[in-house]
């Protein structure tokens, strides 16, 4: 049950939903973009973040499209989690995507609802992170198309009444040798201590994380440690942990200590398959 | 463009009945479905989406009630527990394999089984579980389940 | 018509729960009615200074709000020490402080969220030991004016002890100085909750002339109805209580708790229907939960392995209150050895008072978390006398002649056969001896061994009672007051009448809803006493059912009613079974073919009152609590990596002593969940509280419940020594199955590790704390 009441439209192209933003977000209303709504109407129910207006952004043809388009997988904001693992277009975010929440809830979540929520680890965001991808912002001053990692950082960087249009991965990106894994506290439906993206790209290892501090990030820094094969498995994890961009979290799932020594194992089983030539 | 504000009268088309609901539009569709359709199937086992017990069926996937709003629904086809009928293969697999004690998971479990089987007859056993793990049973051992599911899938 | 007892009968409501029909509570339609909703307090203890409902009550559709001020009583299971809702003090975070009712539930929580409450934070204590302390705040000052519903509740004034009970057996000094090898450890178990499926739910409606009818998620509809009475001083043949199916309890429906507020809502608004509904963080934060408990245990044993002394202390953290946690201080001590002979034995169990979120009965009844530590213990003494852990187990094993804690002398009988349980469980588990067998350069792969055993500790008159009727076509009615609650225990009531009165199972329908005014009262579906409580009535009043038609069919047949067969629901003369009455035909009372009638419809009765129970005797514990023991012995077996700490449980195991099999397969997966839920805890569950004394994980994103995919395979044998005096020699078997499981889980990861375990939940992090002897900085 939500206690509050809010306003619900359902846009059927860019222009009306920019448009209902405008006309809605008056006298400091907060009018939220909306498309899987997991998270909203969670927030909203416990009454800690309760929109006045509901921007459902499903309606949009161009927010669902998922498909390839010449050099460019091109994925819609609105395309749920469990659609592009299905379409098997894009592996490692199938992958990262098939063990975010749960199955159902996959079904619902959308790739621009990860990305922008407010749970701290949004994870769709690490394939991003890693195959350079783009992402294209509609929002009342029209298209904003941008380099994935200039518009991500610690958060997406959304201006007023901006929402995620489309994600574009190029072709070459999309199969690349990957690694993807999730550790948990225990329970595998659950957020993770630490989720580790790796792909393989020209012979170098790229690395994401989530989970380990309070936002998700790739850190070329850590990149060029992790590959310095003139360093030993446990020289190279010493020097990453120098690097991170800010001390691991705490919290009721695990300590910011025991996370790193999570993330040190999935590092290590990273860099033994490396040197076994499986990645 | 689709609005809505204040109570506002929609059409939902329910196990293949179109329905009228008055619903405000941050009402769940769980709430609406329990207490204006008579539908309580599906139950409020946490409305946060954790726990599965309001599974019901949109186009075919199974989505957590508690976190569907109503007027999104509109347009969609929706099925829950009752639209089964009583006697589909997983209905009969858990009453055959003892597959619940309280009973109050069960209807999200069906539902989820039910698409299961519908759209992925040939899911093996690690898409199996993927598919139930959106779901949680507090009595049985999920040994039980797993077997009455099993049981209406091909190639397990 | 051959019995069904040990045939699998599939459960007589199985296709309600498969088809969406099975009805609970708060499936009711709600039309018509109020909604009620509460507001909780967000501190652990603190003074109420004033509470501001002006805002809240000028909202549109506000129809009342009550506050602690309204209804100043106090309320108990065993000692009236919780006001339903806070009075000038709250005792935990989560602790209802006002209910408001409102048209719609839309309403009613937005007005909870506009009443303004002023605190004055209080210290409060988060652990036993705090407690304890000298200069520990009291969370009961009055506590030495309550009112004790049960005696033998004795809280001790000016303390944070609710209760105390204790045990003393043999020569304490003279055991440990037999002693050879003897050790001495500490246990910590965090609380953790219940979790059942379905969040408690309430409806109250008052008529004009003060009938009042509740319709709830209860355990224990008939206590329900004498606690209401008791608290607000109404006759209890005012009040009507209806529970329909329950969808999960543990026992954590045992306790009256929401039904106050929503009598109290409903009186405030004349009497018009309330529903009130709780979120599921408010029934985790608010409702109560499994209690924590801190052991300090003592064993000695020779060098054979024998037993010869042990002391047990127990502190159980039963949270704000007591409810029903000082009858399981009580329970601990009668049982504390686990199935084992210990001669010299002392044992102090204390229920004491902290800010956590109060507790109530679990399912076990606080047996589980007394076994890990005692288990925990006997495994290291094994391991000290160098003896096989399943053999040493024997060696102690209770046998017929010894004396249990509470010095009743042990049977068959009462107690079953530990010994071969354990027999048992090496023979399913090919059991070579070898606790570890590693897999490779990380993993191996552990089996730990645990047994349990549990008497019920009900009150020493409890009762039970059955009605059974007939439907024109001949079927039978049978009418409990058992709730349905998911342990199938109407199924098997079902099968015993259907053996005594050979007839088709199929033709004997149950009333699956239970209500005060027409079910016949039954203490509480608790205590796993189905079988043996509501058994017994039903039998005799199958036997009542018999002696009405074999009665009547003397009169038909002009014949002594021992020469009268009933069979196949058909009423004949023994020697002349091919010239019979069918049921249809006979229990309306009998018509022969020129109209003259004969006899009377058959309408029978059976009741039962539990009897040769007695209260403890204060200092040496000596009385008995319980009809009867249920013994058995389990294992986990799982597969640990010992580079990260993590484990898969590949195996659990239950060999138990269940006197008679009625429903293997039903009982089988009754004891496979208890095994599961046990692994579920013992693994990751835990009530973890923020340094505020908020509960940090209320909800089940962040509480987490083994899900499918983790369960190992479970496999369950039985053991069949009858308890003579109960139906069909069968024993309680419906909780058990959790009990020996987080000791057995416990054991195996104290074998794959080296950690010596001393809490749960046995987590990787927490392994990896306690073998890298880092503290913990959360």
């Amino acid at each position: 049950m939500i206690a509050n009441d809010f306003v619900y439209c359902k846009p059927g192209n860019r222009r009306e939903a920019v448009k209902a933003y405008r006309a809605l977000s008056k006298e400091d209303k907060k009018v939220f973009y909306y498309n899987g709504g997991s998270e909203i109407i969670t927030m909203a129910r416990a009454g800690s973040n309760a929109p006045d207006a509901v921007i459902d952004l499903k309606g949009i043809k161009e927010c669902n499209k998922l498909e390839l388009e010449e050099d460019y997988l091109v994925i819609g904001g609105a395309v749920s989690l469990n659609t592009i693992e299905e379409s098997g277009l894009f592996p490692l975010l199938g992958t990262t995507g098939s063990r975010i929440a749960d199955h159902t809830n996959q079904c619902r979540i959308t790739l621009g609802g990860n990305i922008s929520g407010t749970i701290i680890y949004k994870e769709t965001v690490l394939p991003l992170l890693l195959t350079d991808a783009k992402i294209i912002l509609y929002g009342p001053r029209g298209f904003r198309r941008l380099q994935f990692k200039n518009a991500f950082d610690q958060r997406i960087k959304l201006r007023d009444g901006e929402f995620i249009y489309q994600v574009k991965i190029k072709k070459e990106m999309l199969s690349l040798p990957f690694t993807h894994v999730k550790k948990t506290a225990i329970e595998k439906i659950d957020y993770p201590l630490v989720t580790v993206c790796s792909i393989s790209y020209g012979n170098y290892l790229r690395f994401a994380f989530s989970g380990l501090c309070s936002f998700p990030f790739r850190s070329v820094e850590i990149e060029k440690i992790l590959n310095d094969s003139q360093l030993s498995a446990e020289e190279r994890l010493e020097k990453t942990h120098g690097l991170l961009p800010e001390p691991p979290v705490t919290d009721y799932q695990g300590t910011g200590e025991y996370r790193l020594f999570v993330f040190d194992n999935i590092i290590k089983a990273i860099l033994e398959r490396r040197n076994n030539e499986v990645l | 463009m689709k609005y809505y504000e204040g109570d506002c009268v929609i059409e939902l088309d329910v196990n293949n009945e179109i329905r009228k609901a008055t619903v405000r539009p941050s009402d769940v569709l769980l709430d609406v479905l329990r207490e204006q359709f008579g539908l309580t199937g599906a139950k409020p086992g946490c409305k946060n989406g954790d726990c599965g017990t309001c599974t019901i069926l949109m186009d075919g996937l199974p989505a957590k009630a508690c976190l569907v709003l109503a007027v999104e629904a509109v347009g969609h086809k929706i099925l829950t527990v009752e639209g089964l009928g009583g006697h589909t293969p997983i209905q009969e697999a858990f009453v055959q394999y003892n597959a619940f004690q309280c009973g109050y998971c069960t209807s999200g479990f069906l539902m989820v089984c039910h698409a299961l089987a519908e759209r992925k007859p040939n899911a093996d056993e690690y898409e199996m579980e993927k598919w139930l793990q959106s779901n949680i049973c507090r009595c049985t051992s999920y040994q039980e389940i797993r077997e009455a599911v099993k049981s209406v899938l091909k190639h397990i | 018509m051959s019995t069904t007892i040990g045939e699998n009968i599939h459960r007589k409501e199985a296709w309600d729960k498969v088809s969406g029909n099975a009805k609970y509570t708060d499936d009711k339609p709600v039309t018509g009615y109020l909604h009620a909703r509460i507001l909780t307090s967000p501190h652990p203890h603190a003074r109420i200074k004033s509470i501001d409902c002006s805002k809240a009550s000028q909202l549109k559709g506000v129809r009342a709000i009550i506050t602690g001020n309204d209804f100043p009583v106090l309320s108990g299971a065993l000692l009236e020490d919780r006001p339903p809702i806070a009075k000038d003090v709250v005792r935990y975070a989560g602790e209802p402080v006002a209910v408001v009712v409102a048209a719609t539930e839309a309403i009613a929580l937005k007005a909870v969220r506009m009443i303004e409450v002023e605190y004055e934070p209080l210290k409060a204590v988060f652990s036993t030991g705090e407690a304890l302390k000298k200069d520990a705040p009291l969370l009961h000052p009055d506590l030495g004016e309550y009112k004790r519903i049960q005696k033998d509740v004795q809280p001790v004034e000016y303390s944070n002890i609710a209760s105390k009970f204790q045990i003393r057996k043999g020569n304490i000094e003279e055991g440990f100085s037999e002693s050879y090898a003897v050790i001495e450890r500490n246990y910590k178990l965090p609380p953790s909750d219940h979790l059942a499926m379905e969040v408690r739910a309430v409806r109250a409606e008052i008529s004009v002339d003060g009938k009042i009818k509740i319709e709830t998620s209860s355990q224990a509809p008939y206590t329900v109805v004498k606690q209401l009475s008791s608290c607000f001083q109404i006759p209890a043949g005012n009040i009507e209580v209806n529970v329909p199916f329950v969808g999960g309890a543990f026992g954590g429906k045992a306790p009256v708790t929401l039904e106050f507020l929503a009598y109290m809502a409903c009186v405030k608004v004349n009497g018009a229907p309330v529903r009130l509904t709780v979120s599921r963080e408010e029934d985790m934060a608010t409702a109560p939960c499994r209690l924590g408990l801190e052991a300090a245990i003592k064993i000695g044993a020779k060098s054979d392995g024998t037993i010869t002394a042990a002391t047990f202390t127990f502190y159980l953290d039963t949270g704000a209150y007591s409810d029903i946690s000082p009858y399981m201080s009580k329970a601990i001590a009668v049982d504390c050895t686990g199935p084992y002979n210990i001669p010299n034995l002392s044992c102090d169990s204390y229920c004491i008072y902290t800010n956590h979120t109060y507790s109530t009965s679990y399912r076990g009844f606080g047996h589980l978390c007394y076994t890990f530590c005692v288990e925990r213990a006997m495994e290291d003494l094994a391991e000290k006398c160098g003896m096989d852990p399943v053999d040493f187990r024997k060696t102690n094993a209770i046998r017929p002649g010894d004396l249990t804690p509470n010095q009743v002398v042990s049977t068959y009988s009462n107690t079953g056969n530990p010994e071969l349980c354990l027999e048992k469980l090496k023979t399913l588990l090919h059991w070579d001896g070898r606790r570890v067998k590693r897999i490779d350069n990380n993993r191996v792969l552990a089996t730990g061994i645990a047994c349990l055993w549990k008497s019920a500790t009900p009150p020493t008159n409890a009762v039970s009672g059955s009605i059974i009727t007939f439907n024109s076509d001949g079927s039978l009615n049978l009418n409990t007051g058992v709730v349905e609650i998911g342990s199938g225990g109407q199924t098997n009531l079902a099968q015993m009448i259907a053996d005594r009165l050979k007839m088709d199972i199929k033709d004997i329908h149950i009333s699956l809803a239970v209500n005060t005014r027409l079910n016949p009262e039954h203490y509480k579906t608790v205590a796993s006493m189905t079988n043996y409580m509501a058994g017994n009535a039903v039998m005799k009043a199958a036997n009542d059912v018999l002696e009405q038609l074999k009665t009547m069919g003397a009169q038909i047949y002009s014949c002594a009613p021992e020469e009268i067969e009933v069979a196949d629901s058909k009423v004949f003369k023994k020697e002349q079974p091919d010239q019979y009455i069918e049921f249809k035909d006979i229990v309306s009372g009998y018509q022969t073919q020129n109209g003259t009638s004969i006899g009377e419809p058959v309408i029978a009765k059976g009741s039962f009152l539990l009897k040769g129970l007695s209260k403890l005797e204060p200092n040496t514990g000596k009385g008995r609590t319980g009809p009867a023991w249920t013994v058995g012995a389990q294992a986990v077996e799982i597969e640990f990596n010992q580079s990260d700490y993590t484990y898969k449980i590949i195996k659990a195991a239950t060999v138990m002593d269940v006197g008679k099999v009625i429903n293997p397969n039903g009982m089988k997966e009754i004891i496979y969940g208890g095994m599961s839920m046990g692994l579920s805890m013992s693994s990751r569950e835990v009530y973890e509280y923020n340094k505020e004394g908020r509960l940090n994980t209320p909800n089940l994103r962040t509480y987490k419940l083994l899900h499918i995919g983790e369960e190992p395979l479970y496999q369950v044998e039985f053991v069949e020594t009858p308890q003579t005096d109960s139906p069909f020699g069968s024993r309680s078997i419906s909780e058990h199955g959790i009990i020996g499981i987080p000791a057995a889980l416990g054991n195996a990861l104290a074998a794959a590790s080296g950690i010596p375990i001393q809490e749960l939940p046995l987590t990787p992090e927490h392994l990896w704390r306690a073998k890298e002897g880092i503290h913990d900085s959360k």
